[in-house]
């Protein structure tokens, strides 16, 4: 199942960022299939993006709707929201475990040989904070004398708009590198500082920074794809703790907002407790399992 | 002997995805895509630290 979310990982990589005359261009894509939503984290500035970014749209949006109001324009967000919430409502943060090109670079950083450290789990909430201020209250509030904000998140943070817009528009452009000042700098400190992590700690940006990855975990109760525990066959061996590359203990919390559905517990479980279903149905067939493997006898040495 | 499990449709996510269409829809009839493409297809300067 690995080799297949590869792929269509490797696919939607593809899909999103799917203009390959940008050398000649050395501009973005301006075509109509920008005003779909990219599910996953993919700047929209990146001279090979197809769709748009939902943070980066949201933000835009917010950051300028008091001016859109002003004219008579209800620009409030509501487009964008609504792709989000629709991907939400249908897999949840699976976007981020099979469609995300961001999540797939740090996965290949993961395979880098190197010592490996796991994440303190509070720091899980970093990114809900991050949600809330730097996408949504700071460019709504945060205004200028001409009423307008800013995209708090892009501009000081997001290392995806770094990596697949800054550097490749620098390298294009070069009347751009008159402007590089503090801000690059910030934003080279932050891709830099995941990239590091990436490579000794599971995608630590999904589990610690990722805005759009917060946005969908609060579909983890409701969505339409998930995961489920069969309680009466899971033995608590804890063989999916091992191997989730979000650090979720699926026993102990099979509506983890963290869980990304990569199926990597389901591949280890020995007595095929986990699997996936769609609206409360099981979608993958179930195996017969051993009398014994469900009940294990202990032994009394 | 195993009693085999009834499978209950849930209903909270067709439920959301209704909602969020009929917000799609709202954005829709408002002209929002128009202004969401208008965005996309410019390089944002100060979203990626260059501006």
């Amino acid at each position: 199942m690995d080799f297949v979310r590869k792929w269509v990982q490797a696919l939607f990589f593809l899909i999103t960022n799917g203009y390959w005359n940008f050398p000649l261009t050395r501009g973005i894509y301006q075509g109509p299939l920008k005003v779909i939503c990219s599910p996953g984290l993919n700047c929209y500035s990146c001279p090979a993006a197809t769709t748009y970014c939902p943070l980066g749209a949201l933000q835009q949006l917010l950051s300028g709707v008091r001016l859109a109001l002003g004219n008579g324009q209800i620009y409030i967000g509501l487009y964008v929201i609504s792709a989000m919430g629709i991907l939400g409502s249908f897999v949840g943060r699976m976007v981020c475990g099979w469609a995300c090109p961001f999540g797939l670079f740090q996965e290949l950083l993961y395979k880098i040989p190197s010592p490996k450290f796991g994440i303190w789990p509070i720091l899980r909430y970093v990114k809900y904070a991050l949600l809330l201020f730097m996408v949504i209250l700071l460019p709504l509030f945060a205004v200028d004398a001409f009423d307008m904000g800013a995209p708090w998140f892009c501009k000081y943070v997001c290392p995806a708009g770094t990596l697949e817009a800054g550097i490749p528009l620098l390298i294009m452009q070069p009347g751009l590198r008159g402007n590089l000042g503090l801000l690059f700098f910030n934003k080279i400190f932050f891709l830099l500082l995941f990239v590091g992590w990436a490579v000794v700690a599971s995608r630590p940006f999904c589990r610690t920074a990722c805005p759009l990855g917060a946005f969908y975990a609060l579909f983890s109760k409701i969505k339409l794809v998930k995961l489920r525990l069969d309680s009466e066959k899971c033995t608590h061996c804890e063989a999916c703790h091992a191997v989730c590359p979000m650090g979720v203990r699926f026993n102990e919390s099979p509506d983890d907002m963290e869980c990304i559905s990569c199926l990597a517990c389901s591949k280890v479980c020995s007595v095929n407790a986990i699997s996936l279903e769609v609206g409360g149905i099981a979608l993958t067939k179930e195996r017969p399992v051993p009398l014994a493997e469900l009940h294990p006898v202990k032994s009394h040495d | 002997m195993a009693e085999k499990r009834k499978e209950q449709i849930r209903r909270a996510p067709f439920v959301a995805i209704f909602v969020f269409f009929v917000l799609g829809a709202v954005a829709i009839s408002f002209g929002e895509p128009s202004r969401v493409l208008e965005q996309a297809t410019q390089i944002c300067l100060s979203c990626i630290g260059i501006g």
